[in-house]
């Protein structure tokens, strides 16, 4: 099987004031074809930069310093390596091939223009070219056919204008000329082309499970309530039917009840449009269900990567034991992890989580451990095995 | 005399303003009719969506919002209940009644007598990033409401800040440390210690792990056990993580859409829910352990405005059990098993 996306050595610093920020420290990890990976962590482990990374979307004083990112294109049916790509490739990956859902519905919505307007945006921009088609198609039906706006003595009027359009994009092999907006029938190509992108609009929002979607469409984020924003966010990401779909802490700022229909509706996309989610998320029942393999980020570097049974029945990296063992759970004493998180600014020696950990060896103070597979498809960063 | 807090048909109904002269069209009906009992050293733990009502409740408890209807007893003997619940099925609007009532129900508190319940009661907010103010010292901070209860001045105020945040786990050379100096745990302990300065038997927490990270909410969750140990609290939980609520508190409340649908103890709200929605969050909370799943139950649509909640039974719109008799009565909170309190017309 493979790998949609494979990171290797991955390092992000931010340069700040205060220093150096290690944010992500020689990350390893892959993401497979079809599968949902979970990443968990604590705040500031490096969850959302990893996103970002993979999208090279970093905020401003951070750099990717190294390292690699490979994302393997279903279409081209080739390996693509993301850091190296001009800005203009990156863009059209962006929302297209990957794209992203963000943690707050509310946040990532623009709140001056309507849902259905955010969302058709992204149709105008990756996929004009199919909509442009299309629109001419149907401009073309009724100029055939003499009827809509083409209809009795203007007839003539449109062809003419038609004939004009032909000329015009056979010279200049643009579809179409923005400069000639205000001829008549260039206008009506993009009433069309609007119209078309409206209707895909509609398409993606029943898809998302949105009652009286059409409705919808024409609303403002503010007069939704939280889980169908985030809906209409996750319809928005789905639109161009992406590869890889990442999900920033989706169900964080959702009720339990929301949160289990946005899970079911995850499963359900997983399922349909055969895409792989890599899916973080602080909360480990979160991610206990929707996972197929889980990675766990502790300080900028990954502890232990194994899939769902396996790590929650049989964790091996010490803090992912601990973390488990703090989540409140019936009948359970609860256990706290000693010490505070690792600064980012000056983050310890060797392994990042020695400082707390209960079994550490001096070794662990030195050497950063390397990850190893202990048992299939079960892999630990910890020098104990 | 084992009750510490007895709510009684408590509404707390917010009006909705409208039209030129700003009257009153409507109300948001934060909490309807509630009744609790909160015993003397429990861990009530209250759970529900946002939106029921929970927050409004606690605020209520603590009086920092004065209710529309219905009685607060805060530590009130059972006689004296017993005489206003006579005098009020009487019907008159007598002297004796609205005496006793200014000086038992929390209610009807006014002035000093709010003033004298505060020190008893305090509230713990829910985001430690905006309840502390980033203009005061910590030690400012802590000491505050010993001042404005005129508790502790001078010297001794100063010891017993710096006793405060020894016991909520802090050293007291952070007392002169700006809030924004701290992490997010670190500043829920500033505000726990804050709640403690006055002594309180009573104390509401509204949500005080959400903004927290998984291990740092359990070290908060232990401090608080260890704090209800030493000096016998008695604890109002507000949550919406069921986990915890589970975990940690005695008896709980589900709230729904201003109401309380279901009240029991923990081991049966979790494993024999008698109200749909109980079973329903129950089923829907996500649980790190692939053997523990159940089936998931996905409710339906979203939580009603309580601006205009649907008539009968609020849940019924997304029940799956909900019959004619649901949709034009509202039931009521009956007593079924031990403890076990269920407000529906088909429990499970």
């Amino acid at each position: 099987m493979e790998n949609i996306i494979t990171i290797r050595d991955l390092t992000v610093r931010f340069y700040t004031y205060e220093g150096v920020v290690h944010a992500i420290d020689g990350l390893n990890l892959d993401i497979r074809q079809g599968e949902t990976l979970g990443i968990v962590g604590e705040t500031g482990s490096g969850k959302t930069m990893t996103a970002l990374a993979i999208l090279r979307l970093i905020p401003y004083p951070g750099r990717i310093e190294s390292g690699s990112i490979a994302f393997f294109d279903r279409d081209l049916h080739s390996e693509i390596e993301l850091l190296k790509l001009s800005e203009d490739k990156m863009r059209s990956i962006r929302g297209n091939k990957i794209s992203m859902v963000f943690q707050e519905p509310g946040a990532a919505l623009n709140p001056v223009y309507t849902i259905g307007d955010q969302i058709s945006e992204v149709f105008l921009l990756h996929q004009r070219r199919e909509l442009g088609k299309r629109a001419k198609e149907q401009v073309d039906r009724s100029l055939r056919d003499g009827d809509g706006f083409a209809a009795g003595m203007k007839r003539p009027f449109w062809r003419w204008q038609r004939r004009l359009y032909d000329k015009i994009a056979q010279e200049s092999n643009l579809f179409e000329p923005r400069f000639l907006s205000h001829v008549p029938f260039f206008r009506r190509l993009l009433w069309r082309l609007k119209d078309e992108s409206n209707l895909l609009t509609v398409d993606m929002l029943k898809d998302v499970e949105i009652p009286d979607a059409a409705r919808v469409a024409i609303h403002y984020p503010h007069e939704l309530s939280g889980g169908m924003k985030q809906r209409a966010v996750i319809a928005m990401a789905l639109a161009c039917s992406p590869e890889l779909l990442i999900a920033d802490e989706p169900t964080t700022s959702l009720d339990v009840t929301i949160q289990a229909q946005m899970l079911e509706l995850f499963r359900r996309i997983k399922v349909e449009k055969g895409a792989s989610v890599l899916f973080i998320t602080h909360n480990l029942g979160v991610a206990s269900e929707v996972c197929d393999r889980v990675a766990v980020m502790y300080a900028g570097s990954l502890c232990e990567v194994a899939s769902v049974e396996e790590l929650f029945l049989n964790p091996s990296h010490p803090y992912t034991k601990a973390l488990l063992d703090a989540v409140p759970m019936p009948g359970k004493q609860l256990q706290t992890i000693p010490g505070q998180l690792a600064d980012p600014l000056n983050p310890p020696t060797g392994c990042r989580f020695h400082p707390r950990c209960p079994s550490a060896k001096p070794v662990c103070q030195q050497e950063k451990a390397k990850l190893k597979e202990i048992n299939k498809d079960h892999m630990v960063a910890c020098h104990l095995f | 005399m084992n009750t510490l807090m007895d709510i009684r048909k408590l509404k707390k109904h917010f009006p909705i303003v409208g039209g030129v002269l700003r009257r009153p069209v409507g109300a948001v009906k934060a909490v309807d009719g509630v009744s609790l009992t909160i015993k003397r050293g429990q861990w009530l733990g209250l759970v529900g969506e946002s939106g029921c009502g929970k927050t409004t409740l606690a605020k209520t408890a603590v009086r920092l919002l004065k209710p529309t209807s219905g009685h607060i007893y805060f530590d009130v003997p059972d006689e004296v209940k017993a005489e206003i619940e006579k005098l009020e099925s009487l019907g008159q609007n007598n002297s004796k009644l609205n005496s006793l009532l200014k000086e038992n129900d929390l209610a009807k508190f006014s002035g000093n007598m709010v003033r004298l319940f505060r020190r008893r009661a305090q509230l713990v907010h829910q985001d430690p990033f905006t309840s502390l103010d980033p203009r005061m010292k910590i030690k400012n901070i802590v000491a505050e409401p010993l001042t404005v209860h005129h508790f502790l001045s001078g010297q001794a105020r100063e010891t017993a800040v710096e006793e405060l945040l020894l016991t909520v786990g802090l050293s007291a050379g952070q007392l002169e440390r700006y809030p924004h100096q701290f992490s997010g745990g670190q500043r829920q302990r500033i505000a726990i210690a804050r709640a403690l300065a006055t002594k309180p038997d009573f104390i509401a927490f509204d949500e005080p792990t959400s903004a927290l990270d998984v291990s740092v909410q359990a070290q908060i969750l232990n401090l608080l056990k260890d704090l209800k140990s030493e000096f016998g609290l008695t604890y109002l939980y507000i949550t919406h993580e069921l986990l915890i609520a589970e975990s940690v508190c005695d008896y709980i409340a589900v709230m729904y859409l201003g109401k309380v649908v279901e009240m029991a103890k923990p081991e049966e709200i979790f494993h024999k829910p008698l109200h749909p929605y109980s079973q329903s969050l129950v089923a829907s909370t996500p649980v790190p352990d692939p053997n523990r799943r159940v089936g998931r139950i996905v409710l339906p649509g979203e939580v009603p405005s309580p601006a205009n909640p649907p008539p009968g039974c609020t849940f019924h719109p997304r029940c799956s059990r909900a019959s004619q008799e649901c949709r034009e009565l509202e039931p009521a909170l009956e007593l079924i098993g031990e403890d076990h309190y269920v407000a529906c017309y088909h429990p499970l």
